[in-house]
């Protein structure tokens, strides 16, 4: 069973840009940073911090539109005087497509 | 017993296998070397050299007939294995022979990947990986041009090579900077700058669409925007792929390349492989470096030897004169990780270094690479560093003395470098009256003129003194940008304009950035200053930009957005109305306001259907009202003389004149006017931060209002008596807070630092001036001027940011 799924193409998603994906858990943000490399996190941090998707990229870091904070792509970890995480959900790239953990995005419905 | 062994492929690493095996025990096996190329082993790396004529094709040559004879090599070269029979253990060559053997070693190297654009097959489309593909660019040479598509090294070796030999190249990368795997954007845009000296093109963020031919020959390659680049050959050179195809064939594992485990063998026992065909631990190699150690490794296991291939750090140097760069290990951004940055804007050079727990892992070097191979052995033995931390970056010969040095960037200024605008007085004027005895701030603007009139270059002014009388001058304190900077926003914006620079990466180097590529504060003041310096040259960087400007709508608290559209001096027509409220239907607007600049906002509308949206509003001839922007915002009046019993001037169509010529404008913060008919000012212009009130004897012009955070009324600057000269004067004003404040200053904050009567200098007094300032204005407008919902609804603009990537809660519903 392959447990990652295709969600795009690299070229998708411009450099330095952001797009989501959606899920019966809520909106993923994917990031493309300047040097290519991509990372998902949840686009919110419920109360605090979100849609990330749409915040400024500096290096490996998102700057929150609403607050200014500013979380850590690789950890999901905000940064400075600022305390909480967005969970981080593991991508690979390959021959130019992007895949998603598939646990990120199947429904919990299950349970 | 001497046994058969069987080679597929006489590339680089499996040379070397047999180079260990002879020097081990020349007897242990009989060797059948086969090779696609009619030719032996030689070095590949060496191919750019030959190809820029500083080496001939017989000074690469690793092995030659000689050589092969005295080791016993049986050569089968140009002919190609067809066939492995893994069973059997027999191989079939392309003629039909069959040969056994007791091992077999791939080393079939890697295949370029050609992009299947329409075209790809075309005559005079070729890759980088060959005798024969070097050849064909060496068949170049004045008059004729080239294009190569991938910017990588590769890529950039072939296109200096062939710029040596006088060809017109043109560089095409997808990225948006050269070899990004290897550097980041500051050592890219180093990088491209060399390039762009040698005469070679470069388009970056650039998308091949589809190569061009005449009569079954490539005459040109045509882009995704339509740009069409003539050429005689076209390069690809966008990667590699592992040459695994007959392996796979034959039954052993592969995977991206052909599996081998730590002893280099396959899946089959007797079969080994080695060198860029490989797939070790889920790792491709595309560097020598690593398949030497396989070919020492598998030479062992060929002997029946103990021995393990453990993949190490590998560096890159690229192998153009001129260029001087070096990367190695990791340089992402992480958590635990630290930067270490050195940018020495005069020489060109940058050195970035990334900390993990008190060792280095990466490092990326360019102008002054000769550190590398010793930043590269501390990367590599993964050595404690937190004794030399504070001067690591400057490398092995450090003695103590220099550091980090926040003037550099002024140092690095021309002479005739404008310092002060407002009275043209260049660097060597300043040093110059530092030199014959001004030794403070007051004493040079005394003598010299320079900060005596707005003080924006105050600072540069500081520097210079700083930098003429070393320890003598005690530095005042600045104000900086950000964490990123030393220098403060005056002083950013007049060496963007001293040094033309015309990116946010440039900047960075130039101005001596202190991380490597800024953060949320500075990064949309750089772009607003280039787009004020640069109309027109400068290409806007949306990604820079915060949210509101970038998809052109206000975010909400619940990440939905209001849309405005824009009501020129608050009139509007049954029409528009029709229009709003169609739309507010439409798209099941929750709320419909009346704002307090005299338009309509929808309230609560979907990120995805802004672009609908938009384009129903835009049907109806409405366009952005901005109500987002850092830049021109809204204009109210009053009904003025068309009804009013009281009204002295039409001040309905004035407003609407100042705000047809305005609207699309970016500047430092937001711009708000209004326009009163009499004093009684029923549109508040009292407190803009430009207001015009309307009088008998004509309009007079008020300045620096606010009625937000603070709260201030306006100041007179002029009173005069046409319509046509209160729009030059507010335009006029406008340019020139544009040009002098800094990034989310509000007018009356930049009033308050350069004074009022400075201002009244410039355009009340100086009527040339106030022409220029105004058409400078006007000029900058010709590339703003345009509503961004049309290109948006209409001609499909950043449409990523509008549509998931992928939506998972319709799959299920399925
Ligand atoms: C829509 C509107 C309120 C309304 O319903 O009337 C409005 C809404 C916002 N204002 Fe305002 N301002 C609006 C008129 C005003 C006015 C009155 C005016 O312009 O006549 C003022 C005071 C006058 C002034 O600017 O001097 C005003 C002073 C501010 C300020 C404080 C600015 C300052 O320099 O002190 C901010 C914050 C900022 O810009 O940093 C602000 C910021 C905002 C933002 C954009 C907050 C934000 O960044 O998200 C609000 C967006 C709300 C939303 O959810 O969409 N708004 N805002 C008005 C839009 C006018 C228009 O048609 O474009
Ligand atoms: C222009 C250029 C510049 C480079 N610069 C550098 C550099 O600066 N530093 C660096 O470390 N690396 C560099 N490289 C990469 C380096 O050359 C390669 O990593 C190295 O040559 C790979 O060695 P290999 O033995 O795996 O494959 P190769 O050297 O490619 O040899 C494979 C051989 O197998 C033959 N073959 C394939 N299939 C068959 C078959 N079925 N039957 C018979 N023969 C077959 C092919 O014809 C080929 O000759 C460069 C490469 C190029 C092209
Ligand atoms: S400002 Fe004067 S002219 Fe305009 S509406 Fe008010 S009273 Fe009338
Ligand atoms: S730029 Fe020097 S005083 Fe204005």
């Amino acid at each position: 069973m392959s447990n990652f799924i295709d969600i795009g193409s690299l070229t998708d998603i411009p450099l330095r840009g952001a797009r989501v994906v959606r899920t019966h858990r809520g909106d993923i943000a994917v990031f493309r940073t300047a040097t290519s490399e991509v990372f998902a996190l949840d686009e919110y941090l419920p109360g605090k911090a979100g849609p990330l998707s749409n915040g400024i990229q500096h290096d490996n870091k998102v700057t929150d539109p609403m607050r200014n904070w500013v979380f850590d792509l690789t950890t999901g970890e905000a940064q400075g005087a600022d305390e909480g995480t967005v969970a981080t959900y593991p991508i690979k790239l390959e021959d130019g497509r992007i895949l998603i953990a598939a646990s990120a995005v199947t429904a919990v419905a299950a349970e | 017993m001497t046994q058969k062994l069987v080679i597929i492929g006489a590339g680089m690493a499996s040379g070397r296998v047999i180079e260990h095996l002879r020097d081990a025990d020349p007897d242990a096996y009989d060797i059948t070397l086969f090779n696609a190329e009619p030719r032996g082993n030689y070095n590949r790396i060496m191919l750019s050299p030959v190809l820029s004529g500083d080496k001939t094709y017989q000074e690469i040559v690793i092995h030659d007939a000689d050589w092969y004879e005295e080791n016993g090599v049986t050569c089968r070269f140009g002919e190609k294995i067809a066939s492995v029979d893994s069973a059997a253990k027999t191989v079939t060559a392309e003629n039909g022979d069959i040969l056994a053997y007791d091992k077999l070693l791939f080393g079939t190297g890697s295949n370029p990947f050609i992009i299947p654009l329409p075209g790809h097959d075309l005559e005079g489309v070729i890759a980088y990986r060959d005798l024969e593909d070097t050849q064909r660019m060496m068949g170049l040479g004045d008059g004729h041009s080239a294009v190569v598509i991938g910017g990588g090294l590769l890529g950039l070796e072939a296109a200096a090579g062939m710029a040596a030999r006088g060809v017109d190249v043109t560089v095409i990368h997808i990225m948006g900077h050269l070899m990004e795997r290897q550097l980041d954007e500051a050592a890219g845009y180093l990088l491209r700058r060399a390039l762009v000296d040698k005469g070679i093109t470069v388009k970056c963020s650039a998308n091949s669409k589809e190569i061009l031919g005449e009569d079954g020959k490539v005459r040109a390659l045509l882009l995704d925007d339509g740009t069409e680049i003539p050429c005689d050959l076209l390069v690809m050179a966008v990667g590699i792929r592992p040459n695994t195809a007959l392996a796979g064939e034959s039954g052993i594992m592969v995977g991206r390349g052909i599996h081998v485990d730590d002893q280099l063998l396959t899946s089959n026992e007797d079969i080994l492989a080695v060198g860029e065909c490989v797939e070790h631990d889920g790792a491709l190699f595309g560097l020598v470096a690593p398949l030497y150690e396989q070919a020492k490794v598998a030479a062992k296991t060929l002997l029946g030897e103990e021995a393990k291939f453990v993949q190490k750090e590998v560096s890159t140097k690229l192998k153009v004169t001129g260029c001087d760069l070096f990367s190695a290990g990791d340089f992402a951004e992480g958590e635990n990780r630290e930067d270490i940055i050195f940018r020495d804007p005069a020489r060109g050079v940058y050195k970035r270094l990334v900390i993990e727990n008190n060792t280095l892992v990466g490092a990326v070097m360019y102008g002054d690479t000769d550190d590398g191979s010793w930043f590269f052995g501390l990367i590599k033995d993964a050595t404690d560093i937190s004794d030399m931390r504070d001067t690591l970056i400057f490398g092995p010969a450090y003695q103590g003395g220099s550091t980090m040095d926040p003037l550099a960037a002024v140092a690095a200024l021309p002479d005739d470098a404008e310092i002060c605008g407002c009275n043209g007085i260049s660097k060597a004027q300043v040093v110059a009256a530092i030199n014959v005895g001004a030794h403070t701030l007051d004493a040079v603007k005394a003598t010299s003129k320079a900060a005596s009139s707005c003080g924006s270059c105050a600072g540069l002014v500081a520097d210079l003194l700083g930098l003429t009388l070393g320890d003598d001058f005690r530095m005042p304190e600045k104000e900086v940008i950000c964490k990123c900077s030393d220098m403060s926003h005056d002083d950013v914006r007049k060496l963007i304009i001293a040094k033309e620079l015309k990116s946010i990466p440039q900047a960075m180097q130039e101005l001596d950035w202190k991380t490597s590529c800024g953060c949320h504060i500075c990064r949309p003041a750089l772009n607003y200053y280039m787009v004020c310096a640069w109309p027109g040259a400068y290409e806007d960087d949306g990604k820079s930009r915060f949210i509101n400007e970038r998809v052109h709508a206000n975010i909400q608290k619940d990440g939905t957005y209001s849309v405005v559209p824009r009501m020129l001096g608050g009139i509007t027509t049954p029409d528009e109305l029709r229009a709003i409220a169609d739309a507010a239907d439409k798209y099941n607007v929750p709320t419909v306001k009346v704002t307090g600049g005299q338009r309509i906002d929808l309230l609560g509308i979907k990120k995805e259907d802004l672009p609908a949206i938009w384009y129903d509003l835009g049907k109806a001839g409405m366009i952005s009202g901005q109500a987002y922007a850092k830049g021109l915002r809204t204009v109210k009046t009053c009904v003025g003389t068309e009804h009013c019993r009281f009204g002295t001037q039409d001040s309905t169509g004035l407003g609407i004149k100042i705000e047809e010529a305005m609207w699309g404008a970016w500047s430092p913060h937001k711009f708000k006017l209004a326009v009163s008919g009499c004093p009684r000012n029923c549109a508040e212009a009292t407190c803009k931060d430009l207001g015009i009130i309307c009088v008998d004897s004509g309009y007079q012009i008020l300045v620096g209002g606010a009625a937000g955070l603070d709260l201030r009324q306006t100041e007179l600057l002029v009173q005069v008596a046409s319509e046509e000269e209160a729009i030059d004067v507010s335009c006029a004003f406008y340019q020139l807070y544009r040009e002098g404040a800094q990034y989310l200053h509000r007018p009356y904050k930049w009033i308050a630092k350069v004074g009022l009567d400075w201002i009244k200098e410039q355009i009340v007094d100086d009527l040339e001036n106030r022409k220029e300032k105004a058409e400078k204005f006007h000029y900058s407008q010709k590339f703003y001027q345009i509503d961004p919902w049309a290109e948006r609804a209409k001609q499909g603009v950043d449409a990523h940011e509008f549509t998931p990537l992928a939506d998972f809660t319709k799959v299920a519903a399925e």
